[in-house]
């Protein structure tokens, strides 16, 4: 009982950090303005335009492909695609009955793991081979991916090696939604798996996995270029200058 | 003036390539230190204050607030390492600080370190680092080799553009007395004299003059440059170093050319003779506008009706992202027109109406390939359509000249090379730096000389044209290989 105790109420803290922090940073983001007309040319005339050019980004990564570092993107590609099946996958321990779609993901969500494994190692032997990349590494950087590998590894061993009794856990995983803790498996595996998953969501907006919802404030990607059609002025600049406007020093020739 | 540097140059070498890191290669001082008299009209202190890093933390912390971009950037960098490769210093100088990712670190370090709970509590983890001297002296070096030239934010996931951050360090070691003398000497010339070179308005006056009666000789045409001519319908703000250095002054007799052919009433400012904007590479909005503003007065005070900029890249830049920006609105000229026009889109517009007469074969002596300009490419547009900053200078290079050739696909258009000399750098003290940076365009130049035996390379801006025309002997090039696109159409143009 102590067990599902510490868990359950780690993971209330997790959330509480997780979504208290991601709010604080995108708050944070939205209301800093981008004072200047800063998009990556050539960039969309119109918000439609912008909204392509992000979808292409988010979803296919495309500046990175135009990189030329055809492995970087496609194990990028491979391990964020991977996550995503597997985060669906994990959708039914929180929900009954489970939905028709969500059943439908399992078998794919099942086997993503093996793919994210090994994109994990792709990223993380480049880390240590490719001399710039090392270069530019931190602890940090090789540690998150350890992280996720662990994370991928227990969680693979959950299905695959030591079976955990997902009925007990999944009793587990409702209880703690709805206030109601019922004990949790003691697996190896998955006590492992979830304080790392705990873990990760702490990390989260303390880390470069802001990237997530930074990208979507990034000015060189979301603004559109119309700077001679529409003036583009921030709050700071506007009280600054345009009350009074100031007249530039006058040649002393 | 500086010392001549001994250093090796690159040889060039079968494009593409990465190279090796050679640690701390670009390792030392940087350019000169602007003296306090220079810091002073620019509203910064100088020498060095006493509590520089507490006041550069400060300022740090104010603009994170002004700026998203730089909390942006300096939050969701992966070190997936997409721009390792794509800087020209680092191409030219293998110096691992000069990967854009491990220059915009070189600030990322301290943002950590008192600006995150991650770099406050595990500095070691995360790499942060207190802001020490030895910070501070590489945060000279190493933002004084970025010419922000955006190339590393085409490629990065989330759009990072180390150029923002290179401003915004420049703009905190300006708040702390350590200017640039380059930039800032030139900016008080502005303020003071009213352009980048200084010149003073009898000099403008008589460089004018002298132009109008080469022309009448050399042609018999009376081909006019006015000045401060009030009531004229378009203002043109070029470059200074359009009035005097070569090739920027055939570029200058073109715009006058197309002008005269076209019947167009324009005229010069003595006040705003200077497109160039130096405030945008020091980062400082404060100063980028009061340099916009001149613009303004200047329109104002001869009632134009229309503002075109010369050929000049980050002046572009400025003018054609900003200027509406910090002086606007334009509600007083003719809203026909976009505000402000390129050159090139009035050029362009006036072949395509048949307004222009050429002749091609004037040019076929040349073979002509183009140079896209980082700031225009990257940070700019022409025409009514996304790209058209490309194809719009190219389209007036071919209805000039018969042979026109691009460099290879991922040198060109948004994937240009800088020349090497953007962003402040071009001046002799870094001279080192700018033969190692226009190593890729060199070689991607070295391909088409190679393939289509071409001969001139054609470029829109004033800092391109002199970074070159200084560089390519280095590379056994002739310095008077690149040429204006206007001195390709004032070739062409049969008046
Ligand atoms: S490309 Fe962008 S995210 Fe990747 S290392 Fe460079 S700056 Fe960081
Ligand atoms: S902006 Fe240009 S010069 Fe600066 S780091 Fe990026 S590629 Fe290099």
């Amino acid at each position: 009982m102590v067990l599902t105790a510490i868990y359950a109420i780690s993971f209330y803290l997790a959330t509480l950090i997780l979504i208290g922090g991601l709010a604080y940073k995108i708050i944070e983001y939205a209301r800093t303005p981008a004072p200047l007309k800063v998009p990556t040319m050539p960039a969309p005339l119109t918000t439609g335009g912008v909204v392509v050019r992000m979808f292409e980004e988010v979803v296919f990564f495309k500046s990175l492909f135009r990189s030329h570092l055809k492995w970087t993107w496609l194990l990028g590609i491979m391990f964020h695609a991977a996550l995503l099946v597997i985060l669906l996958r994990h959708l039914r321990y929180f929900i009954e009955p489970v939905w028709w779609w969500v059943v439908l993901v399992q078998p794919f969500g099942k086997y993503g793991s093996f793919a994210m494994i090994v994109a994990l190692l792709g990223l993380l032997g480049r880390r240590f081979l490719v001399e710039r990349v090392n270069y530019i590494s931190n602890p940090s950087d090789y540690l998150m991916l350890v992280l996720l590998l662990v994370i991928g590894a227990s969680g693979t061993m959950t299905t695959f090696v030591a079976h955990t009794d997902i009925v007990q856990f999944k009793a587990f995983m409702l209880g703690v939604l709805y206030f109601d803790w019922q004990p949790l498996p003691a697996d190896g595996p998955l006590l492992v798996h979830l304080a790392a998953v705990i873990l990760l969501m702490v990390i989260f907006p303390f880390s470069k996995l802001l990237h997530a919802p930074g990208i979507f404030f990034s000015p060189s990607r979301n603004q559109v270029d119309n700077a001679r059609e529409k003036r583009h002025l921030a709050p700071w600049a506007l009280a600054k200058f345009e009350t009074s406007r100031g007249t530039p020093p006058q040649p002393s020739v | 003036m500086a010392a001549k540097v001994e250093f090796q140059v690159p040889a060039l070498r079968p494009y593409p390539y990465v190279p090796d890191l050679v640690p701390d290669s670009m390792k030392g001082k940087g350019p000169f230190v602007a003296k306090p008299d220079f810091q002073t009209p620019l509203g910064f202190p100088g020498p060095l204050v006493d509590n520089w890093q507490e006041v550069a933390i400060e300022k740090m912390g104010e603009m994170l607030k002004k700026y998203r971009s730089l909390r942006v950037y300096l939050d969701v960098c992966v070190r997936c390492g997409a721009c390792t490769d794509k800087c020209h210093y680092f191409l030219g100088t293998r110096d691992p600080k000069n990967m854009p990712v491990a220059r915009q670190d070189l600030l990322r370090q301290v943002y950590r370190r008192y600006f995150t709970l991650a770099g406050k509590f595990f500095p070691k983890l995360v790499g942060a680092k207190d802001l020490t001297k030895d910070v501070l002296d590489d945060w000279y070096n190493y933002f004084h080799q970025c010419s922000q030239c955006r190339r590393c934010s085409v490629f990065c996931p989330y759009g990072i553009d180390t150029a923002d951050i290179s401003m915004a360090a420049r703009e905190i070691m300006d708040s702390i007395g350590l200017g640039q003398k380059y930039c800032n000497e030139i900016i008080g010339k502005v303020y003071k004299i009213g352009n980048n070179l200084g010149l003073p308005e009898p000099a403008l006056r008589n460089t004018l003059e002298g132009l109008e009666e080469d022309i009448q000789t050399d042609i018999g045409v009376p081909v006019r440059f006015p000045i401060d001519e009030e009531g004229a319908d378009i203002l043109l703000v070029t470059p200074s170093a359009d009035f005097f250095a070569e090739p920027h002054i055939d570029g200058l007799i073109g715009y006058a050319k197309v002008f005269h052919q076209a019947g167009m009433s324009w005229t010069l400012s003595s006040y705003a003779s200077e497109a160039g904007n130096f405030g945008m590479f020091i980062g400082s909005y404060e100063n980028m506008r009061q340099i916009s503003l001149r613009i303004r007065k200047a329109a104002l005070d001869l009632k134009v009706k229309r503002i075109v900029f010369g050929e000049c890249g980050h002046a572009w830049r400025v003018a054609y992202s900003f200027l509406n920006t910090l002086a606007g609105p334009f509600d007083f000229l003719d809203p026909k027109y976009p505000v402000p026009q390129h050159i090139c889109e009035v050029t362009l517009d006036l072949i395509k109406r048949g307004a222009l007469k050429l002749d091609k074969t004037a040019n076929d002596h040349r073979r002509i390939t183009f140079h896209d300009s980082c700031n225009v490419a990257r940070g700019s547009r022409m025409g009514d359509k996304p790209g058209g900053q490309f194809f719009i200078p190219r389209e007036v290079i071919k209805a000039s000249c018969n042979f026109f050739y691009d460099m290879p696909a991922d040198t060109i258009h948004d994937q240009t090379f800088c020349c090497g000399g953007g962003g402040g750098l071009l001046t002799d003290d870094l001279i080192e730096l700018r033969v190692k940076g226009a190593l890729p365009r060199i070689e991607a130049l070295k391909h088409v000389v190679d393939t289509h035996s071409v001969t001139n390379m054609a470029s829109i801006c004033a800092i391109c044209k002199s970074q070159f025309t200084k560089v390519l002997p280095y590379y056994g090039f002739k310095m008077d290989m690149i040429v204006s696109v206007h001195q390709l159409v004032s070739t062409a143009i049969v008046l």
